[in-house]
């Protein structure tokens, strides 16, 4: 168990920087989620911290000893990939038990370790299998097996879900978090489903273009996004975004339409300024429909045509034209709806963000 | 009749169309080697007999026995071009491997200047007929000293073959996931622990093929082996069957009789592999 810190963190290949010096502190038995679209430098990361990448400036530590130029196998770690990795030519019981053998365990420790590790994981009856005869979320399994057998200081995870279909990859999302609370070690969890990350983490690492934009719990990342990106990309179905200039404590949107400045931000905003507006579609509900947060002064009402609806059997997501374009709200005790009807729609504005347009940082203070 | 079975009839027949035809292709590929087996069972005069005689009249197996009655008798020295074959084939084969794995797997696994040229040139290397570098490698071979000798063709050998083992064992580390190495090397494994104990066995059967197809090539070569190679002590089989030739006749009979002998251990050896062989083949054409 141990904690890991990034310092000034970089990636050069050739000329182009990926990954632009980010510093990272994580804590013992922390769950981490590295998120964010792909190319953002994430897997990267991940793979610096494993030693399978050299760095090009920074440091790594790992338990309070710097790794920067070790090997692999020197750091402690263990990882499981997106194609799991197993080796097709070994079976279950030996690939648990590869890296054991590698480091010249005794016959006695090393079937104790794997039987441990596949009791964790329920595999016991498929120990003598080799990976082609195995589904995917067994050979995912396998692929966590060996990783724990390792019994590393940190759990390196790389989009291990990505390969699986809908349904298991939640079952595998609910162990993998039980897994956690069992072995108790830290997890540093790269991926690019912001549900994997909200769900999984302890803290979330929000990364864009090899820079980080925000590191916070989940809760933080989705009710105080520190950027316009963060606020996009964290949250389904994302967050409503549109562009408006400030205009004497009404905010002017491209066609003209005003709404009233939410009130938390009216010190932070002058008449001229260009902003981002952002609001939830937990926020914007049918009148009646919805949970509002605030107070009713702060719900503004308006009257909105429907475009289209999706019915989802306990809530409809219901998408109405503000601003010449579809804004997506989230109706709650549904009930029938048609399009172009138009319907009284409530918007809790004391749950609004407001990003700068030029720099996508958030205006709250 | 109705249309179904009239579909079924016309199904049949062309099963039967299908068959007949295969077997006169497998009959022109095998023929000559039924030939040869043929001829050397039967007299001389059967063999140059107009128009051929098809079915043996007597057989006998005075050949294979006049083969190995040493010289004088008829005979020629077969355990020493068996000999030499079997060392020259088996050390080309095993260096050319060697050289393969290493160049195939740099070419598979790393990025560096010049590789698509190099990879290229390796390529081009395989278009020059081999016969038209036995003269300027005659020259130098006799200038060096180790014309007729097992050093001088194993490395000619090795040459013509490395260059087939690289492309070909290539692509079998190109199909072996890069995650596995780097599994292993989290796991505990060194770079070069990695290779062996992953990366290795996985391509195991390109390399097996790799291995044979450079082994059919040393075990069958003619044209270089008769120019640089003189005396009992280097010939391989193939030059041994010059010397049924003499200035003016030709012992086909004996000829095809050490034929036999030749084929026989390639045979074998394909015959015990072929699954690999064909295994690695097939997987071993479609790049990842």
């Amino acid at each position: 168990m141990a904690t890991v810190s990034l310092t000034k963190l970089t990636k050069r290949y050739g000329n182009i920087e990926i990954v632009h010096g980010i510093d990272l502190d994580i804590t013992d038995r922390e769950f981490i989620a590295l998120v964010g679209p792909s190319g953002c430098g994430k897997s990267t990361t991940l793979r610096m911290i494993a030693g399978l990448e050299e760095i090009s400036y920074g440091s790594i530590e790992i338990g309070g000893r710097i790794v920067n130029d070790l090997p692999p196998r020197s750091r402690n770690i263990s990882m499981v990939f997106q194609s799991y990795a197993l080796y097709p030519h070994m079976t279950v019981r030996e690939n648990l038990g590869f890296s054991l053998k590698i480091a010249g365990a005794a016959r006695e420790d090393m079937d104790r370790r794997v039987a441990e590790a596949s009791a964790i994981l329920g595999l016991d009856t498929l120990l003598e299998r080799r990976p082609s005869q195995l589904s995917g979320g067994q050979r995912q399994r396998v692929a966590m097996g060996r990783a724990i057998v390792r019994d590393p200081d940190v759990f390196l995870f790389d989009e291990p879900l990505s390969n699986l279909d809908a349904k298991l990859r939640t079952q595998m999302r609910t162990e993998i978090k039980k897994l956690h609370a069992k072995v108790q070690s830290t997890v540093i969890y790269v991926t690019h489903d912001q549900v994997e990350a909200m769900t999984l983490a302890d803290r979330i690492v929000i990364m864009r273009d090899g820079y980080i934009e925000q590191v916070g719990t989940p809760d933080e990342v989705f009710r105080r996004p520190a950027t316009r990106f963060v606020a996009g990309f964290i949250g389904s179905p994302p967050m409503n975004l549109h562009e408006a200039t400030i205009d004497d404590g009404k905010m002017v949107f491209a066609t003209g339409e005003k709404l009233p400045l939410p009130g938390q931000f009216k010190a932070n905003v002058a008449t001229g300024d260009k902003v981002v507006f952002g609001l939830r579609p937990d926020d914007i509900y049918p009148t009646g429909h919805g949970i509002s947060s605030g107070g009713a002064a702060d719900v503004h009402q308006i009257e909105l045509p429907i475009t289209v609806t999706e019915p989802l059997g306990n809530e409809t997501l219901v998408f109405v034209e503000f601003n010449g374009t579809d804004w997506v709200s989230r109706m709650l005790n549904p009930r029938p709806l048609r399009s172009g009807e138009r319907v009284a729609m409530s918007l809790d504005m004391s749950q609004a963000h407001l990003f700068a347009a030029d720099t996508g940082k958030t205006l709250r203070s | 009749m109705d249309e179904n079975s009239s579909a079924r009839l016309k199904r049949r027949l062309l099963g039967i169309v299908y068959r007949i035809g295969l077997f006169l292709a497998m009959l022109t590929i095998c023929l000559p080697g039924l030939w040869i087996v043929i001829s050397s069972l039967r007299p001389t005069v059967e063999i140059m007999a107009k128009p051929p005689v098809w079915i043996p009249q007597e057989i006998s197996f005075d050949a294979y026995v006049a083969m190995f009655s040493g010289i004088g008798k008829g005979g020629i020295p077969v355990i020493e071009y068996f000999r030499n074959s079997l060392i020259i084939s088996v050390t080309s084969t095993v260096i050319a491997v060697a050289i393969g794995m290493a160049g195939g797997y740099a070419f598979a696994r790393y990025r560096f200047r010049g590789k698509s040229s190099v990879f290229l040139g390796l390529m081009l290397t395989r278009t020059v007929p081999g016969i038209a570098l036995s003269l300027p490698l005659f020259f130098l071979y006799v200038r060096l000293g180790i014309i007729d000798t097992h050093f001088g063709l194993i490395l000619a050998y090795v040459a013509l073959n490395v260059p087939f083992t690289i492309w070909l064992i290539d692509g079998f580390f190109r199909q072996v996931p890069k995650d596995l190495a780097e599994a292993a090397q989290i796991d505990g494994c060194t770079r070069w622990q990695a290779f062996w104990q992953v990366e290795f066995p996985l391509a195991g059967p390109g390399i097996a093929s790799a291995a044979i197809f450079a082994f059919l090539t040393c075990w069958n070569e003619f044209a270089l082996a008769s120019q640089l190679t003189r005396s009992v002590s280097a010939k391989t089989l193939p030059v041994g069957l010059l010397d049924y030739t003499a200035e003016f006749t030709i012992d086909w009979r004996g000829m095809c009789a050490l034929a036999v002998v030749m084929i026989i251990p390639a045979l074998t050896l394909t015959y015990i592999v072929q699954k690999h062989l064909v295994g690695g083949l097939t997987s071993g054409a479609v790049k990842g």
